[in-house]
């Protein structure tokens, strides 16, 4: 790539750390409003939907069907209880059987 | 009763190094395909750590984009961790701030949705270091032999590999939905005004995420207050009746 290559590279690990850190360093000890706490917990969930719709659709940029197959395999194996590492697999073995048909 | 420690911390990052292991296989693989060395690969996990900007800036890479927008473009994927952090901070132990500042650089969305959803009451550092420790080893080392052997892998294998990112953030998510309203209103709402961002075209992918998630946070969050006080002021009545 290049010299500045290295420079992205630490630009992208700077302002990757702050956002990590500064909350878990500088709110410490203080009391926040019950507001926005109770917003603060919130945001996993809703963190999770966000970055999973529509992204997911995309996944192979011109083949919506590989997503949508990708979305509800996903979802189905984790819903049953497959956990992260069954769910992870299992959908990449649909998708691998997909792509094999398909391709 | 003492709380879960460093052991049962490992046992949880455990789950999550296996699966970054296919994530970060494809990170390898598609950086190689982007014209990344092995060290330029492997520097970029060891010292970002964050899988969804590792991705974007690889097309951003591609794409000839300049530097100084993919770390523009990291920043702005990256505030959704402000939110996490800020959202852990309520829920870990209180500690020193260096130890803080450290395991700070670990918090990823797999490792902070498995911290922030342990159990009741507060998180021992110990717990979460024990998450982050495995995620990182995994996340590193898999990316690097991802570009090692990546592109012996047959092309159907690499294709369904691309979805490896999304099923983990879908297995993170669905068990918390189970039973829980709130918490599929919390993603749906998100995922709907995402939807509406990305197709309208009104703000980039990081603001996006940034913005539904905070605005559905929010919602929620007032939806079920002002439900709360509607039902607190009816057995008010009645027990005044």
């Amino acid at each position: 790539m290049g010299n500045w290559y290295w420079w992205m590279l630490l630009g992208m690990a700077v302002v990757t750390y702050l956002p990590r850190a500064i909350p878990l360093t500088f709110l410490e000890g203080k009391e926040l409003p019950p507001a926005v706490s109770g917003v603060l917990r919130n945001i996993p969930y809703a963190v999770l939907g966000a970055l999973i719709f529509p992204a997911i659709l995309y996944a192979q940029p011109d083949d919506l069907l590989f997503g949508v197959i990708g979305l509800a395999s996903a979802a189905l194996i984790a819903w049953w209880g497959g956990g992260v590492m069954g769910t992870v697999l299992g959908t990449i073995a649909i998708l691998a059987v997909y792509s094999l048909l398909a391709g | 009763m003492q709380r879960e420690g460093l052991s049962a911390g490992l046992k949880a990052g455990l789950t999550i190094a296996i699966g970054y292991f296919p994530v970060a296989l494809t990170f390898g693989l598609l950086a190689k395909t982007t014209g990344l060395s092995l060290i330029e690969t492997v520097a970029m996990s060891i010292f970002v750590f964050a899988g969804a900007a590792q991705y974007i800036s690889l097309s951003l890479i591609a794409a000839k984009v300049d530097p100084i927008l993919i770390v523009l473009n990291t920043f702005i994927v990256n505030i959704r961790h402000f939110l996490m952090t800020a959202s852990l901070n309520e829920k870990m132990q209180p500690d020193a701030r260096w130890k803080k500042a450290v395991y700070a650089f670990g918090i990823t969305d797999e490792t902070f949705s498995v911290i922030s959803t342990t159990g009741d009451g507060r998180v021992r550092t110990s717990y979460a270091a024990g998450v982050i420790i495995l995620s990182y080893a995994s996340w590193v080392i898999f990316s690097g032999i991802g570009h090692v052997i990546g592109a012996n892998l047959p092309l159907f294998l690499q294709a369904a590999m691309s979805i490896a990112l999304y099923a983990m953030f879908v297995a993170l998510l669905i068990p918390s939905l189970k039973g829980n309203r709130k918490v599929v209103l919390l993603a749906l709402t998100a995922a709907a005004m995402n939807g509406f961002f990305f197709w309208s075209g009104l703000l980039s992918t990081g603001w996006a995420i940034m913005v539904s998630t905070l605005a559905s946070a929010i919602f929620v969050e007032i939806l079920y207050t002002r439900r709360g006080n509607v039902i607190r002021r009816a057995v008010e009545r009645k027990e005044g009746a």
